[in-house]
């Protein structure tokens, strides 16, 4: 008889304890022998540190992938995406296809992005090519909307950088970094407010990559009507879409939480703007999603170790509605999704989606061994959809490029087959 | 034979009436005017030119579509002697009882208006205007202290008037035989049996493909869902109205509702149409209504707290007030049982040239009325097209929902309806919550008053509207109404009061109308 998973988590949060309880699991402490560990993001970085050297033993399992970060610090993403496109330019892949203008036909998904202070005169550079746009700064380390706040002047960042320098705290602002961006100031814009999306994806493994997207995602709206006067660059109920921050507007509605599922953003583009626009917005999403972690699939992994990751990944920024067509942009990926439930069907979609995803990472509630084959069956899946398996791809013979692959959605390899030609290429 | 042909001919000269104080009416003619400059126009054959030049250029079609709508709005004429009312309502105490109930509401009204001491309406002071024309796009975030009002009614006060409705010409009777009503409607109207249902709703039997069945990931599109889109796309090139309302019958796809419901409504969004609404947002900016106040508390209690549509909330204000301006919905009383409430001129009262109506529209919100413009704003979201297809969809549907009449589509005929469906389809469920006190009724009436908004997702709300839109009649509410209490029978015979039954029914929004509809009507052993 198989034993009980013993497990231990630093996060006290019901939605996960529900769950190990539901499962007839065991909670142990962590210095116990342990099979589940659902660590928050500080512990994992201790426990893996260089100095401890912890490796997870055959029938062991944690929530993140050790160098999770390399995705979801924001000066970490830029950077491997950066690295990973001129990766593929040697090798000559047709994914790094560029325009006439130098710009990548596939593989341009993140606005321009500077590290600062290390790229500070690239920044400039590129600031004076067109001074009346708008920047966005946001540290590094941190989440939430924390520290984040617009800039349309250099003489805001010359004043930021010597306050930051002259405040008392010296050795921790010195060290923390920050990334610039151009703001996207042509949002798409519904009831005439911005959102972004939050799509959950799980990794299961990197190499070969397998990962799912779940199929609640939602949209989280400003309460307050989006203006791109620089007037109103202060006023951050506009510009960001946190619960965090938005939470302290006082039109914060606490029964909706100002979340809109992904499948009333689907119903309304389509019925609003056609199938077509719809099904690429979608379709390049996916896209974006893929390659970002094809982008850190080198780095994030490279022990042996079982090891599985949820990440939430937030697409600010869907680009409108000047153009009929819209356009993703990446701009973040968090490293665990927020367990704290806003309202009482965010209770239920977090609880559904820790269910799901352990069904999935821990396959029939056993205690894991590093032999599984982690490839579940579809009916565990729950409501996640397979975004991209690499083994069935290339198993297929085929890769990236064959337009081989899983189709993802209801009507997935449907709607693609309306003669588009760009991005769908993966599928 | 002779009966019929002069029906026709009073038909015709009905619409024709109508249709002469149409703009399209003015473009005809003006069109005429132009083509006889145009080669092919010969004197000798001069009108079969112009209407082969009509039928080319295609405002023969916009004719057609013109008529057709005129015929799906206004009811067939009746016996020439009949006078008007008769139009609004055969039944007098269906007229009675309207009238009584319209003037508890506008009682209701007044009263509040005298303890808050406001005035129906008044003038905006200019600084006032220049405000609200600012924030026209973001009225929701005005919070105005509105603690002090209510809703004038809620469908459950509209209810109870129903129930005491009674026809004094028909003797109920104490005692008790197998065709007593058991249900809470007491009077006598014809309504449709599950055959008639079955003929009516000939289209979403089993055998034909229907959106939201066979449109599900595990058809292939190639099946139905594809050949459907092709023809939806063809009758959408053709403009032709009456082909679009067959069409929907079976379903709107996604992408093309907007377009579709805009043919059948027979709204076309011309300059002189974003003029009007420009006009009526004048309107709104000049003076301040009471009901504005009405309206803004409704939206915040409704529409601002659902998962759907919050998102739409201005919308919501810049559709709502320009429709209580609209002096062109009182053109629907004709064939309403309601009539507009008057309200007179400050120290003339009683006097009736110093009568105007109010609201200007003669339509008093009460509470969830937002609810039935809220689905549009998923297919709309140019300001003034979404107010062209709500002021059309509420002055051929919606006003049916709250007003006291015998009319097929009347929320009195539909509650009927719901309860005869239920008592003959399900008895034993029937007795069961009648007998623990909670009558079927009680719970799904304010669903049929809302056309189901609010209740169901939005997918599947826009999948029933389509059909109401198809079959033009909102029996179909009543219908679903009742699929929906087979569908939880199981559950509701283990309850034992009214919460509890409530509680079963509470949440709707993960029902799929259409199996739910076609399994009731079709498959359901009668």
């Amino acid at each position: 008889m198989a034993g009980k998973v013993k497990w231990v988590t630093d996060i006290e949060k019901s939605v996960l304890i529900n769950n190990f309880e539901k499962r007839g699991w065991i909670q142990v402490t962590e210095n116990e022998d342990w099979n589940f560990y659902w660590m928050s993001v500080q512990t994992i970085r201790n426990v893996f540190s260089v100095e401890t050297g912890y490796r997870l033993s055959d029938d062991q399992i944690v929530n993140h992938f050790p160098n999770h970060y390399e995705l979801t610090r924001k000066d970490l993403m830029v950077k491997n995406i950066k690295r990973y496109r001129k990766e593929l330019e040697k090798e000559g892949s047709p994914l790094a296809e560029k325009d006439e203008n130098g710009k990548y036909l596939y593989l341009d998904f993140v606005p321009v992005t500077y590290m600062l202070p290390a790229d500070y005169n690239l920044f400039v550079e590129e600031f004076r090519k067109s001074p009346s746009s708008t920047w966005i700064m946001k540290p590094c380390g941190k989440a939430q909307g924390k520290g984040i706040f617009l800039i349309n002047k250099l003489s805001q960042i010359k004043k930021w950088s010597r306050d930051s320098k002259t405040s008392s705290f010296v050795t921790q602002s010195t060290k923390e970094a920050y990334v610039i961006s151009l703001y996207i100031n042509n949002p798409l814009l519904i009831g005439g407010r911005k959102f972004d999306l939050r799509l959950y994806v799980l990794v299961s493994t990197y190499r070969p990559l397998r990962c799912y997207m779940y199929k609640l995602g939602f949209c989280r709206f400003c309460t307050v009507k989006y203006t791109p006067s620089t007037s109103e660059l202060d006023n951050m109920f506009v510009h960001l879409t946190n619960v965090a921050i938005q939470k302290h507007g006082e039109d914060y509605n606490h029964i909706h939480g100002g979340k809109w599922t992904v499948s009333n953003l689907r119903l309304y583009l389509e019925s609003t703007r056609g199938k077509e626009v719809t099904g690429k917005l979608f379709d390049e999403i996916h896209w974006i999603i893929v390659q970002s972690l094809k982008a850190v699939a080198v780095s994030a992994w490279r022990g042996a170790e079982l090891g599985w990751g949820l990440g939430r990944g937030s697409f600010g920024e869907v680009v409108g509605p000047a153009s009929s067509w819209v356009l993703p942009r990446a701009c973040q990926v968090n490293a665990s999704p927020s367990l704290t439930s806003s309202t009482a069907n965010d209770r239920i979609l977090k609880y559904n989606l820790i269910n799901d995803t352990l069904n999935i990472a821990v396959p029939n509630g056993e205690i894991p061994d590093c032999k599984w084959n982690k490839s579940p069956p579809k009916e565990v899946l729950g409501n996640y959809e397979i975004l991209y398996d690499e083994e069935l791809a290339q198993g297929d013979g085929a890769d990236l490029r064959s337009r081989q692959g899983q189709s993802l959605g209801p009507k997935g390899g449907r709607s693609r087959d309306s003669g588009r030609t760009v991005l769908t290429t993966w599928k | 034979m002779l009966q019929e042909e002069s029906d026709l001919s009073l038909i015709i000269a009905q619409i024709v009436q109508k249709l002469k104080g149409s703009n399209l009416y003015a473009q005809l003619e003006r069109q005429a005017w132009a083509c006889l400059q145009r080669p092919e126009i010969k004197l000798e054959s001069l009108k079969e030119d112009i209407k082969e030049f009509f039928k080319i250029s295609g405002w023969e079609k916009k004719l057609q579509n013109a008529v057709y709508s005129e015929l799906s709005v206004f009811p067939l004429p009746s016996h020439p002697a009949a006078p008007p009312e008769h139009l609004k309502e055969p039944l007098v105490y269906m007229r009675k009882a309207q009238g009584s109930w319209e003037k508890r509401i506008l009682k209701s009204l007044n009263s509040m208006c005298t303890e808050l001491s406001i005035p129906l309406a008044r003038k905006r002071p200019v600084g006032e205007q220049k405000e609200l024309l600012n924030k026209w796009n973001e009225m929701g975030t005005d919070e105005p202290d509105l603690s002090l009002f209510r809703p004038v009614y809620a469908p459950k006060d509209f209810l109870e008037v129903l129930i005491n409705l009674r026809n004094p010409n028909y003797e109920n009777g104490d005692s008790l035989s197998f065709r007593t009503h058991l249900g809470l409607i007491q009077v006598p109207l014809k309504v449709k049996d599950i055959p008639e249902l079955k003929e009516f709703f000939v289209e979403l039997g089993l055998t034909t493909g229907q959106l939201g069945i066979d449109d599900s990931t595990q058809v292939p599109p190639e099946l139905f869902e594809n050949e459907h889109v092709r023809i939806g796309q063809k009758v959408l090139a053709e403009q032709d109205g009456a082909a679009a309302q067959q069409y929907i019958r079976q379903g709107s796809p996604t992408a093309l509702r907007a377009d579709l419901w805009a043919l059948i409504l027979n709204i076309s969004s011309q300059p002189e149409d974003i003029l009007y609404y420009e006009q009526l947002k004048t309107n709104v900016i000049q003076h301040d209504l009471l009901v504005d106040s009405l309206i803004y508390k409704d939206v915040k209690l409704t529409a601002s707290n659902d998962d759907y549509y919050f998102v739409f909330e201005d919308y919501l204000y810049q559709v709502l007030l320009c429709f209580s301006r609209d002096t062109s919905v009182l053109g629907h009383f004709a064939y309403n049982s309601a009539s507009p409430p008057k309200s007179y001129i400050r120290g003339k009262l009683g006097l009736e040239e110093y009568a105007v109506f109010y609201p200007p529209n003669g339509v008093i919100p009460f509470h969830g009325f937002s609810m039935y413009v809220a689905p549009l704003c998923f297919l709309y979201h140019e300001p003034s097209k979404l107010y062209q297809i709500f002021r059309e969809m509420y002055v051929r549907f919606f006003f049916r929902l709250h007003s006291i009449s015998s009319h097929p589509s009347g929320i009195v005929s539909l509650c009927l309806l719901f309860e005869t469906l239920l008592q003959t389809y399900l008895p034993q469920l029937f007795y069961h919550l009648r007998e623990i006190g909670a009558q079927p009724l009680r719970i799904s009436f304010k669903w049929m008053v809302r056309a189901f908004s609010g209740y169901l997702a939005t997918d599947q709300l826009l999948l029933l509207w389509d059909r109401i839109l198809g079959y033009n009649s909102l029996e179909i509410l009543a219908v679903l109404a009742a699929a929906v209490f087979a569908f939880r029978a199981v559950n509701l015979m283990e309850v034992t009061s009214l919460a509890a039954a409530e509680a079963v029914l509470a949440d709707l929004s993960t029902l799929k109308v259409m199996p739910l509809l076609q399994i009731f009507l079709f498959a359901t052993v009668t």
